[in-house]
């Protein structure tokens, strides 16, 4: 709900209302399996919620979002892999919906970001520790 | 009457502003007239008394709920607590800009009437800059952005203040980070002011450190209740999201921290001139963009305020003429700096610079991932980056940068040997590669990030009291306990985010009032679920008793609110807190079957986080008033001397 | 070499301002287009939301002519906003089937006598499920689904009086 309200304001429209109907057989229920569980909750925290977009599904009170976990632990507890789950909605929403996207041009850049970052300025720091200590 | 004396006072104030900003360049040009440089000093303290009183109408405004003044109706209601009304003034645009340049300015006063380090010129120089500074807000308030604009007719009650913000944590919470701000900008003109004078030296260093000092103190409080708050008010019993108006909190944070860092070395060694100069900039910038990523709406975030595309390129605007300028300045003039003083590859410096290497890409990281969607976007590409990038690419960083500040401390100025070091290091090292096995075996399951980081925390934790060792502990400098303590809160709070992001236990469940369920080491039983009437909201309470082996219960009331002005739906959460964590319980909505939804989190260690943030802060607190009280009893001891 | 590493910091905040302006010119969008426009509709088979209604399954959207799939809900406000331009859509010959998300079988009635019935057959899609499937991110969306049941357009919100032409020409090209 919270979201929903920051949405509101944001927008400061009434297009977001909830349902009268209540949230979704598995959205707010663990599995008994402690193993799927986990998976689950792996894979809920790195899927973006489509209504307030700030947030994953697991931690979003949206409605949609409580369908999208629902459909999440069903899939996990037929014994559906998380990943093709994950590149079922990518399927359906594109990368945008997945904090961990597919690796890419994009994402090899992400990643490589910290290491570039810290050769750049280890050999800026060197150049000028040498400098120093040489005189 | 009194709308129309703010907005008075406020274009007198900017009136000033000019004034002081062109007084201080004639006495830096004409050399021969000192007349006119010490007419700034007089000029800074006049325009902090307008601005001062400017807002002081403002607070008056909220306070009467005048509902003829336009930011009233928007932002307050008649029948709001009085805490909420006078927080109502800052917790929007136009009344948070107006306290910023409010404290900018008396910033700028506090200057003009205590300093007395620096060259006269690097001072005027530096107040000048100031002016110049809180020009271009005063231009945004008084052109884009009037607080004090009525309202014909009048409606008969206001649209009230966005619930979520009616929390006393957050009433506080704006302030606190513009305090910080405007000392990151007090920095910012010192390190303009000595530019221009071509100052850049220790008595720069201590003339600035004790804003950076502050500014660090209140921005790492911002962050850590802002993280509280999150925790508490978003209901899913999580502390950091990466989210954009996080992030935009924490780079200038990660600034402040090189920056405090450097300027040590520079103020104590006179070495890292120009880096040090160009963080001061950096330092600045972060916190403008912050300000920018906050309200110009260009990210979607869960906190998103006071949104405007308008006011963005306002503040686009500001940031080209103060950064672009100052960076130009950077480059014409830093080449005539000389370099600092030397020093060995093994060496506290050699270890702060390494510090502030990782901090810096650290901040790297942030800004480019939190702006990266955008510009992918550029390119017809839709990314989302979140905690699974942020986590593992800053974290790693981060990780290495708290073993290096564990040794840091222990390593003398200039020159030492490693070997020397080492041993120093041997405890600590010891503790953590011991619990690096230890941890591995007793929890095969943890996830990487957070063995590393418990390993880290409890090598850092010792590591950072080690300075304190074999020290007569009565006689160790004020600035050395702030040390000791901001970085033994650093190890703290590690260890919080490392034992709750591995060892949590989460409980979500629908029962029926009477039932009982488990969680952790509670048993929790739903009493009760009741309607309850508050000042301005209704809600649906429910009664909970939670049971830790035989122990004493504990109750809790979490809450369903229904806020009428604006319609809001919020979940209060209940937290119990214990010694080793806290108990953390959502009510959700009741089923079909009359079966109520119940959201239940323990949480290991989980206050070790906001512990260390406040140790952190307290820390910097103590290193700020060692080193003015040193200064101070320095300074009379000189003038005693003369 | 130390001239231009003077002038980098200078050159990487232009670069950081080109982003930013950027960004307020062409904010993040927040609207997530489906990716399954020119796919065939993905399989399904709703219960009907009202008994006045017949159900819906994915077979009935390949029907030989093109259709409009239209997804709200009894709860939702723009689309009540929506409905009298559904029902011109009607008019024009359009047959619109529906997805009710949701909802309860006495609101979704209501809501039709209380706003008007532009639909052909209204599917009940409980727990979004169906929704997700088709990559749709709320309620009202719109698809334009040709005759063999390939989806060929999106309109993500409630259809106002000036999308009409549009979802009229998208209609006339799926044919």
């Amino acid at each position: 709900m919270k979201c929903f309200a920051l949405l509101l304001l944001l927008l400061a429209s009434p297009a977001l209302a909830d349902s009268r109907m209540g949230a979704a057989p598995l959205a707010n229920v663990q599995l008994t399996d402690v193993r799927q569980e986990r998976q689950a909750r792996a894979l809920m925290e790195t899927i973006r919620c489509l209504v307030c977009q700030g947030q994953s599904i697991a931690d979003s009170d949206a409605e949609m979002a409580g369908d999208m976990r629902s459909l999440i632990r069903e899939r996990i507890q037929k014994g559906e892999r998380p990943e093709a789950i994950r590149s079922w909605l990518i399927q359906r929403y594109g990368d945008w919906v997945t904090y961990e996207p597919p690796l890419s041009v994009t994402t090899i850049f992400l990643w490589g970001l910290p290491v570039l970052l810290l050769m750049l300025g280890g050999g800026l720091a060197l150049g000028r520790i040498r400098r120093t200590s040489k005189r | 009457m009194i709308a129309e004396l703010g907005l008075g006072l406020l274009w007198l104030a900017a009136g000033l502003a000019i004034i002081q900003s062109g007084l201080g360049m004639l006495g830096l040009w004409q050399t021969n007239r000192p007349e006119l440089g010490n007419a700034v000093r007089p000029v800074a303290v006049a325009q902090a008394l307008l601005i001062g009183i400017s807002f002081a109408c403002l607070i008056y405004l909220f306070i009467v709920s005048d509902m003829s003044v336009k930011l009233v109706v928007a932002n307050s209601h008649s029948d709001k607590p009085m805490l909420y009304k006078v927080s109502g003034a800052w917790g929007n645009h136009e009344g948070s800009m107006l306290l910023w340049v409010a404290v900018l300015a008396i910033a700028g006063a506090g200057i003009a009437l205590a300093e007395r380090r620096v060259r006269r010129d690097t001072l005027i120089a530096t107040l000048m800059a100031q002016g110049l500074l809180a020009l271009g807000f005063y231009a945004f308030l008084l052109f884009s952005s009037n607080p004090f604009e009525r309202l014909n007719p009048a409606p008969q009650d206001g649209q009230g203040l966005n619930p979520l913000l009616q929390d006393p944590g957050l009433a506080f919470h704006p302030p606190t980070l513009y305090f910080g701000y405007v000392g990151m900008s007090v920095a910012f003109s010192y390190a303009v002011g000595a530019l221009i004078t071509r100052d850049v030296g220790p008595a720069f260093a201590r003339a600035m450190r004790p804003w950076v000092l502050g500014a660090w103190v209140m921005l790492t409080l911002g962050i850590t209740a802002g993280s509280y708050w999150a925790y508490y008010e978003l209901g899913w019993g999580g502390w950091w999201f990466w989210d954009p108006v996080e992030n935009a909190s924490l780079m200038p944070w990660l600034a402040a921290t090189a920056l405090l860092h450097s300027v040590t070395v520079l103020a104590t060694r006179d070495a890292l001139r120009a880096w040090t100069v160009m963080l001061a900039v950096v330092a600045f910038s972060m916190s403008i963009v912050g300000t920018f990523l906050v309200r110009s709406g260009i990210l979607t975030s869960v906190h998103a305020f006071a949104v405007d595309p308008q006011r963005g390129s306002f503040i686009l605007a500001l940031m080209l003429i103060y950064i672009g300028g100052a960076l130009a300045l950077f480059a014409l003039r830093v080449g005539t700096v000389r370099e600092g003083a030397v020093f060995e590859p093994v060496s506290r410096e050699a270890a702060l610079v390494l510090n502030n290497l990782f901090l810096t890409v650290i901040l790297g990281v942030v800004l480019i991932g939190t702006l990266y969607p955008i510009v992918a976007q550029g390119f017809g590409q839709q990314v989302s980056i979140g905690p699974p990038y942020f986590n593992p690419a800053a974290g790693s960083v981060a990780l290495m940068l708290i073993v290096v500040m564990a040794a840091g401390p222990l390593m003398r100025w200039r020159s030492d040997s490693a070997p020397k070091v080492l041993r120093r290091l041997a405890i600590p090292l010891a503790i953590g590669i011991v619990s690096l096995l230890v941890v591995r075996l007793l929890a095969p399951d943890m996830g990487v990030l957070p063995w590393l980081g418990l390993s880290t925390a409890l090598l850092a934790g010792t590591g950072s009291i080690a300075p304190l060792w074999k020290r007569n502990l009565l006689r160790t400098p004020l600035f050395t306990w702030g040390m000791v303590v901001a970085h033994l809160g650093v190890a703290v709070a590690l260890a919080g985010m490392a034992v709750d992001s591995a060892f949590f236990k989460e409980r979500l469940v629908a029962v029926s009032e009477g039932q009982t369920t488990e969680v952790g080491p509670f048993s929790v039983k739903l009493v009760s679920v009741e309607p309850i009437i508050g000042p301005n909201w209704t809600a649906i309470e429910a009664t909970m008793e939670a049971r830790r082996g035989d122990g004493q219960p504990t109750t809790l009331h979490p809450q369903a609110r229904n806020y009428s002005t604006p319609p809001t739906d919020t979940s209060e959460a209940a937290i119990t807190t214990h010694i080793d964590g806290q108990l953390y319980a959502v009510l959700g909505k009741q089923g079909q079957d009359g079966r109520w939804q119940l959201r239940l989190w323990w949480k290991p260690l989980v206050t070790f986080i906001w512990l260390g943030g406040f140790m952190i802060a307290l820390g910097g607190l103590l290193a700020l008033v060692g080193r003015v009280w040193r200064e101070r009893r320095g300074m009379k001891s000189e003038e005693i001397a003369a | 070499m130390r001239k231009v590493l003077l002038w980098l910091p200078l050159a990487l905040f232009g670069l950081l301002l080109g982003i930013m302006g950027h960004g307020i010119l062409n904010p993040e969008q927040t609207t997530v287009p489906s990716r399954l426009i020119g796919t065939k509709v993905p399989q399904f088979d709703l219960p009907a939301a009202v008994p006045s209604h017949a159900a819906l399954k994915s077979s009935d959207l390949a029907s030989g002519k093109p259709i409009l799939l239209n997804i709200f809900a009894s709860w939702c406000l723009p689309c009540i906003t929506e409905a009298p331009i559904l029902e011109e859509l009607k008019a024009k010959g359009v047959t619109i089937h529906a997805i009710a998300i949701r909802d309860k079988p006495e609101d979704v009635a209501r809501f039709l006598s209380d706003h008007g019935d532009p639909y052909a057959s209204i599917g009940s899609d409980v727990s979004s499920r169906v929704q997700i499937s088709l990559g749709s991110s709320g309620v009202p969306e719109s698809f334009v689904i040709d005759g063999k049941g390939i989806i060929r357009h999106q309109h993500i919100g409630d259809i106002k009086v000036e999308d009409v032409p549009k979802i009229l020409k998208a209609l006339e090209e799926a044919r």
